[in-house]
Parts: C-alpha cells; structure tokens; sequence
C-alpha cells in the first residue's frame, strides 16, 4: 500500500459560472483518520465525488489508493468502500439481501458476501438481524447497515459523507466507535461532518473548506493552537452591554454575536474575577476548540 | 464535457443491475404474472368477442386474433414503458438507488444497460403472456408465432431506451404523464393495434410509418397468424434503430443529470 492514500493536486471545478472548487490541494495519508469540515456548500460533497470519479474536474489530478481518476476511478472504487449522505438502501431488500446485491456490484460472487454477513452485522451492531425488513429498521440501525454495507468489499479506504448527521447520541457514539476500529485495522477514513466534536474525537487531520478553497490544515489541536487563544469565555445578560468596555480592557479578542460577547484569552483569570458575583450577568468557561476556530475562519453567517 | 457525450461502453458488470430488480420482482412475481395474464384475458375476451362479432373480420381474420396480435405489441410497448419511467424513476431519484450503485466499481452506464435490459426482460414476459392467451383461445396458426418473442425483445429495448430517456429529464412522475398521454396513447391509435392504418388518412399515415409499434405489430402480426411477414428486415431495422439510438440518448441524458 502506497504511503499516501489520496493525493489532490490543483482541483477545481466549476458548475455554470460558479467555481465550487476553486484550486484544491492535499494529500490524506495510508491509516489515517480525515476530517473535510466546511460550512453547507463549501464544496465537501463536491471534493468526495471529484475523487470518487463521478464528477470530472475541470483541472486538477487526483490520485486515490495510487489510481489516477477519473481515468481507472473504477479500479480505484473497488478498493473503497462509500458511506454516502443520504439514505440509499434497497427497501425491498431484507439486511442480508441490502449486502449480498451489493456486494454483486464489486463482483464478490454470493457465496464469499454470504459468508462475512454474520461478521459485518456484529460489527455494525445489526447482529441477529439478517432478515429483517429494511421498513422496520430505524434511522440508526440504517445508517449501521449503510456502514456495513460499505465493508462489503473489504476496502483499504472509507469515505463517509457526514455519517452521523441525524443520529441519537448512542447511534453516534457506536459509529465514532466503530470509525475507531476501522482506523485501527488500519483503514483509511475520510470523513466530511458539520460537527466540530466529532471531527476533534476521531480525525488525525482536518482540512476546514470554504468556498471551494481549503483555508486551513492540520490536526485539531495543532489548529486550535494555531489560529485562536487557549480559553473562551462567553457573557450574556442584562448587564452586558455596560459591562463589554471592562472586556475590552482584560481580554485580547472578543467578539459580539447577538446577546452573547465571546472573549478569547490565554490567561482568563483577570476578567473571570471580575464577573464572579454579577448577577446581571451569566458565563460559560471553557478551553477553545475545533468549533471556535472554524467559526473565526468561516464567520458566523448563515450558510443556506 | 467530451466524456459526457461520449458513446456508451457496456460492460458486462450491468447484469449485476439487472439481478438486483430481478430479485425485487420475484418477491411481486405471482401478482406481476396473473396481472400480465389477466389484463389481456379480459380486453380481448370483451372486445375480442363482443366488437369481433359486430365487425366480422379484419384484413381476412377473425377480429379476435387481429386485435390480438396487436395487444402482444401494445403490452410489450406499456410494460417497458412503465418500468422505464416509473419504476425507473423510483429507483433513480426517490429511493438513490443508482448513487449507490455508482459508488461500487459501476458506471452509469452499466446502471442505464442494466435497467434498460430489464425492462426489455418486463415488456417480453408481459407480450409472451399475451401470446399465450392468444393462443390459449387458438388464435396462433403456426409454430411460427414463437419467433415474435424476439422481436418483442427488441420492442421492448426501443420502448425502454425511450422511456429511460424520458426518465432523465423528468422532475417527477407528473411529468410522465405528458409522455403517456401525447406520446403513446396517440402511437397506440395509429400503429394498426385496433385497425389497420390504411383507414388513416395518407398525411396520418406517413405518421403511423415513424412508429416503432407500427413495426412491431408489422411483423408480429403475420407470424402469429402463419404467415411470412413480408419486409420483416425494415420493420425490424426501425425498432432497432429506435432502441439503439435512444439508449445512447438516455446515458448522455442521465449522464448530465446524474454526473455533475
């Protein structure tokens, strides 16, 4: 297995006038844990299906587990297993039907599929549950099999299109889980998601996307570090407004969003002391994360 | 953009495709079968008899097996037709059935063949039980009538081409109507099913000569009733120019959709 697992150099793309890919690179390493973050439409789903060959760049190479795409993307798919966003499983299929047909895309013959089925429901949390409708599964239990489905093959890496959009905190932590092991086992991942903890939980590395372009790269600590002060403090109340030129004077960088002053600081302790027994004003204490930096890089807007 | 108007390559990896809504229709295929049987059963019995006794006969037959002969083409024509929209459009858009096809070492048009086969698989099983009902009645005269089977085949690959093709520009089944109503009730009229076309108009009937039912029931017709359909090559060439052309235009149609 080649050391890097995927390699981009130079992506874009564009759709009418609209450049969604504006000049991508990165390279994911061999066993390692991904993360794609970017606000809605800043091009994430785009980036996975350009290395998936199902989209062509307009510029660009892309080279997945050592294939060029989309020239041999096909080569390249056989090796990959997909989790994609939405809900795509056969209906009309019990569990071990939704696996076996799928299996028969990668060419598996019956028999091998039939064989693992026991295996990959264990792992997904479905075990016991071969014949079950797929009407009668929740939303969870889905996303499980989406997941086993994507196992099928064995694949050397996994793309996972926001896979825990959706699910209750106990389908969450099971995938998170199951991501884990799969990392272990020496899996690729590549993984796209909205949420900030999750990222920080499982990825090695993230890349934050906005408007076609990567804007930052690294581990999450690393960004955390790098891009914004080690501890938030966030004000609200009645008081608050009397109280923001105090903030100014204690704390390097604040920002105000709607009824609630941020306040980044290395050494908090200062402006803590002051609001320790105001009762026209509540506060929150809490070390800077992933969610702080991409908020900083990405601003607060709505993205719709 | 040159890729997306390239001409389809067709792996054998469709079949994969084809097993997958084969799989599903064997859970329905006793209903899908009796339905197959009993539509037909029903129409000819009613205007097979009861219009076939007003009318005597047809182009020398009884009405019965004129009528007959082009409701095996006529079923062949709808079966396609609705696998290919329908059906077809359920699984595209509404249950993503082909993105996840297409994240497996599948292409789309592997999908398109796949789909395009079995609809063709669809509109053979329902004109072969039209044939049998026909001929349960005694209206086939020549083991000859077996070799309507592959031309209906061939129909049913020109219906679906159409139908996929249709399918790729849709926004919903509503706009499916549109086909069915301006499309093939007026295809059904004019392509001798219920009357032979030489009561049309001549402009109508240079219509009628466009129509790739109108070729079907062409040579459909004399091999049921035993005799030798006469220009078959043409008539056969037509449909499968409609089928081949109109694959082609189905994968670059969902090319565009899907591929972006």
């Amino acid at each position: 297995m080649s050391a890097v697992a995927l390699q981009v150099r130079g992506l874009r793309k564009t759709y009418a006038a609209l450049e969604v890919i504006a000049g991508i690179d990165l390279s994911v390493l061999a066993g390692e844990c991904f993360g794609l973050l970017g606000p809605n439409g800043a091009g994430k789903t785009t980036t996975l299906k350009l290395c998936l060959g199902l989209t062509e760049p307009d510029a660009g190479d892309i080279r997945l587990l050592g294939e060029p795409v989309p020239a041999r993307a096909r080569a390249a798919r056989a090796r990959v297993g997909v989790v994609p966003q939405f809900d795509s499983l056969d209906p009309d299929f019990s569990v071990a039907e939704n696996l076996v047909v799928y299996g028969r895309y990668f060419g598996i013959p019956e028999r091998v599929i039939r064989s693992r089925i026991p295996e990959l429901l264990e792992f997904s949390g479905l075990a016991g549950r071969a014949a079950a409708k797929l009407p009668t599964l929740s939303g969870g239990m889905k996303r499980r099999l989406t997941l086993a489905r994507a196992l099928v093959n064995d694949p050397e890496l996994l793309f996972m299109d926001e896979p825990t959009t959706g699910l209750d905190p106990q389908a969450r932590h099971l995938i998170w889980e199951r991501l884990r092991q799969l990392a272990q086992r020496g899996k690729t991942v590549i993984l796209t998601t909205h949420f900030m903890e999750e990222a920080e939980r499982l990825c090695s590395r993230v890349a934050i996307m906005d408007h076609g372009r990567l804007i930052a790269l690294g581990s999450p600590r690393a960004l955390v570090r790098e891009h914004i002060e080690p501890q938030v403090v966030e004000v609200h109340g009645a008081g608050l407004a009397a109280w923001m030129p105090d903030a100014a004077a204690l704390t390097p960088r604040q920002e105000h969003v709607g009824e609630t002053l941020f306040c980044y600081a290395a050494d908090p302790e200062p402006l803590l002391e002051r609001l320790r027994g105001r009762a026209d004003l509540t506060y929150v204490h809490r070390p800077a994360n992933l969610e702080d930096v991409f908020l900083k890089l990405t601003g607060r807007d709505l993205r719709d | 953009m040159t890729r997306r108007l390239a001409l389809p390559v067709i792996s054998l990896r469709f079949v994969a495709v084809w097993g997958r809504n084969w799989l599903v229709w064997r859970k329905l295929a006793l209903p899908s079968v009796l339905a197959n049987l009993a539509d037909p059963l029903i129409v000819l019995f009613g205007l097979g008899y009861g219009l076939g006794a007003v009318l005597g006969t047809v182009d020398g037959m009884s009405y019965f097996a004129y009528l007959g002969a082009g409701f095996v083409c006529s079923a062949a024509m709808y079966a396609a037709t609705f696998e290919s929209l329908y059906s077809a459009f359920s699984r595209m858009h509404v249950q993503r059935t082909w993105e996840a096809i297409v994240n497996a070492p599948m292409n789309l048009e592997d999908v398109v063949a796949g789909e395009w086969v079995w609809a063709a698989t669809k509109a053979f099983a329902a004109g072969a039980c039209v044939l049998a009902v026909v001929a349960a009645f005694g209206y086939v005269r020549s083991p000859a009538a077996l070799a309507a089977l592959p031309v209906i085949v061939v129909l049913g690959l020109a219906f679906a081409a159409l139908g996929l093709a249709i399918n790729a520009l849709a926004s919903g089944y509503d706009f499916f109507s549109y086909y069915m109503t301006v499309v093939l009730t007026p295809m059904l009229m004019l392509s001798g099913v219920f009357f032979p076309v030489d009561q049309l108009p001549a402009g109508v009937r240079a219509v009628s000569v466009v129509l790739p039912l109108y070729h079907g029931v062409s040579i459909v017709r004399p091999l049921l009733s035993g005799e030798y359909p006469s220009g078959w090559p043409g008539h056969l060439g037509v449909i499968a120019a409609y089928a081949i052309v109109g694959f082609t235009i189905a994968v670059v149609l969902t090319r565009r959709r899907l591929l972006r």
